[in-house]
């Protein structure tokens, strides 16, 4: 084929230049907002490129204009020292550069083998393409290290298989360049352990990958030089072997940062929170939370760790009263929370309990709203903001106001709409309107998700002050770290069940990973179970 | 994404219906210049026609009143996420109760009737508002499909009822009895005879407090607020504790009710008695009002008149230019209602571009003020195509 010609004269070039690709002065722009600013990168062949900084400091967009899905306003590309104008991502693909990105482009009900040729077919017979994609996909599996079945449906195989096929797919269509846009954000600690020794082996080939990610250790571990970005500039290109962690982190947010939170020792209380044998089906009638008791006492923070979807997203919806329990029992401050139809989400907060949900924009904020009109979602009964049918504007701008100082939200005008906050700063007017409800138990979820350093911080400080106030905090996050420094107890959920509890201060990344992936759990066999009959039901 | 910015809210509200008014007259004026009249002479018929003189106005006003009812239906069941279309069926089903309180009251007093008649026919318009909604809201049927059919229901149970159970045996007209007294509305003619023959009632008073009422019940009350929020982000009403399906059904309820105004309009205050199709898609139009109006009662009230000064001026260029025949007129209003409710969005790609250039160029030239606020921005895109 003509892609194995092509390999052979980008080889003969690339042995002539040790410099994947460069970019000189890049810039863009959307709208007033100025993306990225006059950027110079240079990718050496053959390496792992980290390129790290805060969201919205540009990574993406770089990226973006290296794959040919933006235009860049002004700046230069150049691939195997050649100056390039690159026009769509099927003229970057024709270069060498391919791209995984962070939400997988696939189709669930195609086989792998199917999807590696969407697009790429190269005869308008499906069957001819299919049997040069099996032999091709077999020599790359091979290679490195690649395995995954070509016949398997894409939605039979875990997060972890489908990267796969998206590296497979980049592979297939001759790309000598990989961008891999936060590619351990839906994985598994093993599963990212599985993707750095694919990555290796790809290193080792010759192939270059560039990784976009926010995970300071991901770099430290991989990376062979890393660039950090900071409001759509180049801060520094360096190497990784000469830097570490905190000089990064201060890199990306331009002062010092504590990466652990400061704390101090826990004074639990009495129970704020109780769970009890809490069984829970999800719209499709599964069952995803399957027999669990939880105690959450008045001045600790208790952690869920877990993949996600093991159930953790179904056991706040239920313990916040947007779900209906299918069994088991929750105790707000020792109040039943029994409700019908769809009045949970006002009970939970009579009934003392604050709720940050997992999806900040789809379910905390109206985006379409001004900010102070969500600084009373959910407390729009409240007689504060207004006695009788009437809202009083004035006590809910001025509510708005308070939450806009106190928590520091930026830009400081309660009439912007919310959709133009940053996502650090909508995540705080959710913040700052349940904690300002005073409640007994905060549930949170995901609490900075999508949120940049700068505000993690914050964030971080103001649920710890939350539990020095003597409130019940119930966290669940997908972020390992957050979790290990910030809760007090960890219970680890797997497949609809607490399948340990762990003390953070002692427990090692490793053990917590082992119970993520559900390993070291003979007592739960009936679970997995449980799990198939489920799956022939569905 | 290319370099586009939302658009200020003056740009939303006044610019951007004006540019789809300005297109759908200029390809009018195309359609008049093809049949050999001219344009120019046709706009001054048409607007002389409408505001020109008291009669014209009267019917304006008239016509006026029907549609900001119309696109009160439309946009309150809009506001809570509801595409209300069946504002004609609700306005007709509605005239049953106007009429049937009208003519038991007849010999009474206005004062009494009115009052008594909206109670009849808000509850008939409303009841044919709640069914779709109770449907959307416990069984999830789409109210587009539901209020269609119910437009349909409608229609066949009046002209049942009409032909066999309101005609007078001595009428050959599927009509009810006429009221004559204390049933008629009120014209404003009968106190300033200025509007001439005018129709126009006591009805267009009723219209305008629907407005302050429906302004005041979406942005100054606790139930609007949760109407807004459903509309907006149904996961977030959820969330907030608000009971998605009462909205639903309270709103389409309020909806209904709405479009049931216009049977007074019409039946009390034009025919004096219940006739066949008497709403004459004034309910249908309600849909390009409240388009138009972006929801908001002002610009509903502003596109009712609109509206309605396209009705009677097209009426008045129909007689006035034997050329522009009334299905010409249709042709016009057609256009009107294609640019300004179904090809809104025409311009609006288009603006946000060229607003987005007149920032840029006023970014680059103080850019270092703006920069923060503009990397807030960048951070909100950014996230919002993470989390998607």
């Amino acid at each position: 084929m003509t892609e194995n010609s092509l390999d052979k004269q980008r080889s003969q070039k690339a042995a002539a230049n040790d410099v994947a690709i460069e970019l000189l002065g890049i810039n863009k722009h959307f709208g007033p907002v100025h993306a990225n600013k006059n950027i110079d990168l240079k990718i050496r062949r053959g390496t792992v490129h980290g390129i790290v900084g805060e969201n919205g400091a540009g990574k993406t967009t770089l990226m973006s204009i290296l794959y040919g899905f933006y235009t860049a306003d002004s700046g230069q590309i150049q691939v195997d020292g050649e100056i390039v104008v690159i026009k769509d991502s099927s003229h970057a693909l024709r270069l060498g550069i391919g791209m995984v990105h962070q939400h997988f482009m696939l189709v669930d009900n195609f086989t792998v083998l199917e999807n590696v040729i969407l697009g790429a077919e190269d005869s308008p017979l499906l069957k001819t393409s299919l049997a040069r994609a099996r032999a091709v996909l077999s020599q790359l599996a091979k290679d490195y290290e690649l395995e995954v079945d070509p016949d398997a449906l894409i939605e039979d195989l875990s997060v972890g298989g489908q990267q796969r096929v998206e590296i497979l797919k980049a592979l297939y269509r001759g790309a000598q360049t990989l961008i891999l846009d936060e590619p351990t954000g839906v994985l598994t600690p093993s599963e990212a352990d599985h993707l750095f020794k694919v990555l290796e082996t790809l290193r080792a080939q010759g192939k270059t990958i560039i990784l976009i990610t926010h995970k300071l250790r991901e770099i430290m571990a991989i990376t062979d030089d890393v660039s950090v970005m900071r409001q759509g500039a180049m801060v520094k290109t360096l190497e990784t072997k000469d830097t570490d962690p905190a000089e990064l982190a201060e890199l990306m947010v331009g002062r010092r940062v504590l990466l652990r939170v400061e704390k101090g020792e826990a004074n639990p209380g009495d129970v704020f929170l109780s769970v009890s044998g809490l069984e829970v089906k999800d719209d499709m009638g599964v069952t995803r939370v399957k027999g669990v008791d939880i105690d959450v006492r008045a001045g600790e923070i208790v952690g869920i760790a877990g993949v996600a979807g093991n159930g953790q997203s179904d056991l706040l919806e239920a313990v916040t009263g947007m779900r209906q329990a299918s069994a088991g029992k929750i105790h707000i401050k020792g109040k039943e929370l029994s409700f019908s139809g769809d009045a949970g989400g006002s009970l939970v907060r009579k009934l003392g309990l604050a709720h940050v949900p997992e999806d900040r924009q789809g379910a905390g904020l109206v985006v379409d709203f001004e900010q102070w009109e969500n600084a009373i979602l959910g407390y729009q009964d409240d007689d504060k903001y207004g006695k009788g049918v009437f809202l009083s504007i004035a006590a809910a701008r001025k509510a708005a106001k308070e939450h806009i100082e106190k928590y520091d939200i930026r830009p400081a005008n309660n009439r912007l709409k919310t959709a133009s906050f940053s996502g650090g700063n909508q995540q705080k007017i959710v913040l700052a309107r349940e904690m300002s409800s005073n409640p007994d138990v905060l549930v949170i979820g995901q609490p900075t998700r999508g949120v940049d350093i700068g505000a993690i911080e914050f964030i971080h400080k103001q649920i710890i002050a939350m539990r020095d106030a003597d409130k019940a905090v119930l966290l669940v996050s997908v972020e390992l770290d957050e979790i290990r420094s910030l809760a007090d107890r960890i219970l680890v959920m797997f497949d609809g069940h607490i399948v340990g509890e762990v003390d953070p201060a002692t427990a090692t990344e490793a053990e917590l990973g082992l119970l993520m992936a559900g390993v070291q759990q003979s007592a739960t066999e009936s679970g997995s179970k449980n799990l198939d009959n489920n799956k022939e039901r569905g | 994404m290319s370099v586009r910015k939302p658009l200020p809210r003056w740009a939303d509200l006044i610019l951007i219906p004006f540019l789809n008014l300005t297109l759908a007259f200029l390809i009018s004026g195309l359609v008049v210049l093809l049949i050999g009249e001219n344009p120019l002479e046709a706009v001054q018929i048409l607007l002389y026609g409408a505001f020109g003189y008291g009669e014209g106005l009267g019917y304006t006003l008239h016509f006026a009143t029907n549609f900001v009812f119309a696109g009160l239906a439309f946009s309150i069941a809009s506001h809570a996420g509801q595409f209300n279309i069946g504002a004609e069926g609700q306005a007709y089903i509605a005239g049953l109760g106007a009429i049937l309180v009208a003519l038991a009251l007849d010999q009474t007093h206005w004062l009494i009737v009115m009052p008594l008649a909206m109670l009849a026919a808000g509850a008939l318009g409303g009841f044919w508002g709640f069914v779709p909604g109770y449907l959307a809201a416990k069984r999830g049927s789409h109210v587009v499909i539901t209020t269609i059919m119910f437009n349909f229901i409608a229609a066949a149970i009046m002209v049942y009822l009409l032909n066999n159970v309101l005609k007078e045996p001595s009428n050959m007209a599927p009509e009810s009895a006429s009221v004559v007294n204390a049933g008629k509305m009120p014209q404003l003619r009968e106190f300033w005879d200025y509007f001439g023959y005018a129709p126009v009632n006591v009805m267009m008073f009723v219209a305008i407090a629907a407005l302050i009422f429906t302004y005041i019940l979406l942005w100054r009350t606790e139930f609007g607020y949760k109407i807004r929020t459903l509309g907006k982000n149904s996961n977030a009403a959820h969330y907030a504790g608000i009971s998605n399906s009462a909205i639903v059904m309270i709103s389409m309820t309020i909806a209904g009710a709405m479009a049931g105004m216009i049977a007074l309009n019409e039946v009390l205050g034009v025919q004096n008695r219940l006739v066949l199709d008497f709403v004459f898609g004034y309910g249908f139009v309600g849909i390009a009002v409240g388009l138009m109006g972006r929801n908001h009662p002002i610009g509903i009230a502003l596109a009712a008149i609109l509206f309605g000064a396209l009705y009677q001026g097209g009426q008045e260029l129909a007689f006035m230019m034997p050329a522009v025949t009334r299905e010409m007129i249709l042709v016009i209003q057609a256009l009107v209602i294609l640019f300004t409710g179904a090809m809104e969005g025409l311009f609006r790609g288009p603006l946000e571009t060229i607003f987005g250039m007149i920032e840029l160029s006023k970014g680059s030239s103080n850019s270092s003020p703006s920069s923060p606020v503009g990397t807030q921005k960048k951070n909100a895109t950014a996230s919002v195509s993470k989390e998607n």
